[in-house]
């Protein structure tokens, strides 16, 4: 999948230019930029602008405003942790404690080995079954530390990579 | 003849491994020699007892949950396959559990019964009625039906839906908007989920019809981030709608034109206050606009838009379909139809409870939540997401309706309802209120941006027992200014929280004055 992940500024321009058509484009081009390359590459800043007709300080506030952009690379999954009152009421703050500590990092910051990035989220609407994370796109229900170390296992265990 | 089983789809089901149990029923059936039609249904909202799997007999569906994969041999084994009802996990007919028995289902007929992308499944469940009869209507008469039906945003808000979609279809343009508010961002709600995963038919036929009611060709969901699944059975039943004709350039063979595209918004709380929300959709950081002008003027891209929460446009259908009375008979005083209520945090019975307005909170949280999930006793419950007020146990009598609520200074918002047992702080949860709105505040206005941030420095003074008199004060001065003087609800209500946990759980801002606290 790391392949796939390299950007250019052609690919980035297709991104844009599939998009640009749309009213209101820039978030949906911003969407496809980080589906596509795991985050918003520096060098998109322009050329979004460019054809978009705005400035580049517009199109960096833009990105900067939402907590879901990041321009910086993320490891191979992300795993948010729900911090949201429902949540809290069933052991949200130890959950996150733990993560931390089992993981040796903060929010928005990514293991040593690259595998995994942590982030924050305030709810995933899975309210009544909490506490709930999020890893990549699929939501984990009732996760107990114990459930968090077996999964962060299983994410961190890469199968061997037969070359060729 | 092939038996069919339903293994829910939807977020809550998977995130407790329905997919495995899913695979592993294909798998054993198979094995077995039994002949089994595995249908991915939505869930019923029954969330403690998910993965909820069901069996369908010549009696009628029969429901065991919680399913984990390991259960999956030895309910085969004890006849899951013909309904039988020995196994512990087995639940009996799935209409007659107590839980779903007892609502009062308008909007939620359909979930979890049906396949929520099943074109066929939904029109076999008067899907589409609504927008049928929309289609013979005027567009007064349809606005004027949704009025009579006294039915109010379910966002949180509570504006009378037929007055705002009477001002976009007065106001004349060359492009109006339907724009669903799908951002569902307060802690302790899915409902809107539950319509987007399980029903999404409901949301695009509403849509739909709101269109055709104020004249409008162009529709988008604004879909919170946070909801990938939602965002894929959306898009898909969007492709099959259009092609099916209830979406596009001739609707239903009428000639008439309704176009819909979900938008991904991107982990912006403050995105559902609607004016933020079409700043997001205009391609703009979420900034809040000033009001006037209303959106339903001057809206998307300066154009008269309806700006109506995901339940809002859900209701209607049922409207058109069965008549505006049929929806007004049900509620109390202006608080007409039903709501829809998440059960949430620390529950023992949590999921959707769709109830006709005035039934009271102990209700809801006694007799359908079962107490708290750790068995200690409830101390404070959060209506209405983060911005909702703390109730302590003396206002859990007050009966669910928009006025009654108001009159405590809380709100039914969005219908979530979050349970804590008595291990809570609450100088900890008013703490996190003022966090909170630190982090999602759009920085607009000085007393949302700059309050919260000293709201968190201040209950940190109090919560360290530094000239705590004087803080005290401070904080509710702060309080009282984000209140008055923000621009919208963020800030404004933001303090609710925190100024109902001290109204009402002063002892846990002296514990460190009493030296209790570790």
């Amino acid at each position: 999948m790391n392949e796939s992940r390299e950007w250019s500024s052609q690919s980035i321009q297709a991104e844009i230019n599939a998009l640009k058509h749309k009213p209101g484009a820039l978030l949906p081009i911003l969407h496809a930029l980080q589906d596509r390359f795991g985050f918003i590459p520096s060098d998109a800043i322009p050329l979004i602008a460019e054809s978009l007709q705005q400035t580049r300080a517009e199109v960096h506030g833009v990105i900067s405003f939402y907590h879901h952009f990041r321009t910086a690379p993320p490891g191979r999954h992300v795993v948010q942790i729900c911090r949201a009152e429902a949540c809290q009421a069933v052991g949200a703050r130890q959950l996150e404690a733990h993560a931390k500590a089992h993981l040796g990092i903060d929010y928005h910051q990514t293991t040593s080995d690259r595998e995994i990035t942590l982030e924050a989220v305030y709810c995933l609407g899975n309210c009544a079954c909490g506490p709930s994370i999020r890893v990549d796109d699929s939501v984990r229900g009732r996760v107990t530390p114990e459930a968090f170390d077996a999964l962060m296992d299983e994410l961190q265990t890469r199968p061997l990579e037969v070359m060729g | 003849m092939s038996i069919r089983v339903f293994v829910p789809r939807d977020t809550t089901a998977l995130s407790l491994g329905a997919d495995a149990v899913a695979n592993r029923l294909a798998r054993e059936a198979a094995t077995r020699g039994h002949s089994i039609t595995l249908v991915r249904n939505g869930s019923r909202g029954l969330a403690w007892l998910e993965p909820l799997v069901e069996v369908e007999t010549p009696i009628g569906r029969f429901a065991y949950g919680p399913v984990s994969p390991n259960d999956v041999t030895a309910l085969l084994d004890s006849g899951l396959l013909e309904g039988n009802i020995s196994h512990p996990l087995a639940l009996g007919p799935t209409e007659e559990i107590a839980y779903l028995a007892r609502q009062q289902r308008l909007t939620f007929a359909r979930i979890g019964i049906t396949d929520p992308l099943s074109i066929e499944d939904y029109r076999a469940h008067t899907g589409f009625y609504g927008l049928e009869a929309a289609l013979q209507r005027e567009p007064q008469d349809i606005v004027e039906e949704v009025k009579a039906s006294g039915l109010r945003g379910r966002g949180g808000a509570a504006f009378p839906t037929g007055i705002k979609w009477q001002t976009v279809l007065d106001t004349p343009a060359d492009q109006k908007y339907i724009v669903c508010n799908a951002d569902e961002g307060d802690s302790g709600t899915f409902a809107d989920r539950l319509v987007m995963e399980c029903d999404p038919y409901m949301l695009i036929e509403g849509m739909t019809i709101a269109g055709l009611a104020v004249k409008a060709t162009q529709g988008y969901i604004y879909l919170r981030s946070e909801y990938p699944l939602a965002k894929e059975i959306l898009d898909e039943a969007i492709a099959r709608a259009e092609q099916a004709g209830y979406l596009g350039d001739n609707l239903c063979g009428s000639g008439r034109a309704f176009h819909l595209e979900v938008r991904l918004g991107a982990g912006a709380y403050i995105c559902g206050e609607e004016t933020s929300l079409l700043e997001s959709l205009e391609g703009k950081r979420g900034l809040v606009r000033f009001k006037p002008p209303l959106p339903a003027i001057e809206g998307l891209f300066g154009r008269p838009t309806v700006v109506n929460n995901v339940l809002s446009l859900a209701a209607v259908p049922f409207i058109l379909a069965e008549g505006a009375e049929a929806y007004a008979t049900h509620g109390m005083g202006r608080s007409r139809g039903t709501l829809a209520l998440q059960l949430a945090g620390n529950v023992k019975r949590g999921g959707l409870v769709e109830l006709a307005f005035g039934a009271t909170l102990r209700t809801l949280m006694e007799e359908f939540g079962g107490g708290t999930l750790s068995g200690k006793p409830l101390r404070a419950v959060q209506v209405g997401g983060p911005l909702g007020a703390y109730l302590p146990e003396s206002q859990w009598d007050l009966p669910l309706d928009y006025e009654a609520f108001a009159a405590e200074s809380a709100v039914l918002g969005h219908g979530g309802v979050v349970m804590f047992d008595e291990s809570v702080d609450m100088a900890e949860q008013a703490r996190f209120s003022m966090e909170f709105c630190k982090v999602e505040s759009c920085g607009k206005c000085t007393p949302c941006r700059i309050g919260s941030t000293r709201g968190v420095e201040v209950i940190d003074r109090i919560r360290a027992n530094q000239n705590r008199e004087a803080n005290l004060a401070l904080l509710h001065d702060l309080c009282e200014t984000m209140v008055d003087g923000s621009l919208c609800a963020m800030g404004g209500m933001a303090p609710f929280p925190v100024q109902s946990a001290l109204a009402h759980f002063p002892d846990d801002f002296q514990r460190a004055a009493n030296g209790d606290r570790s």
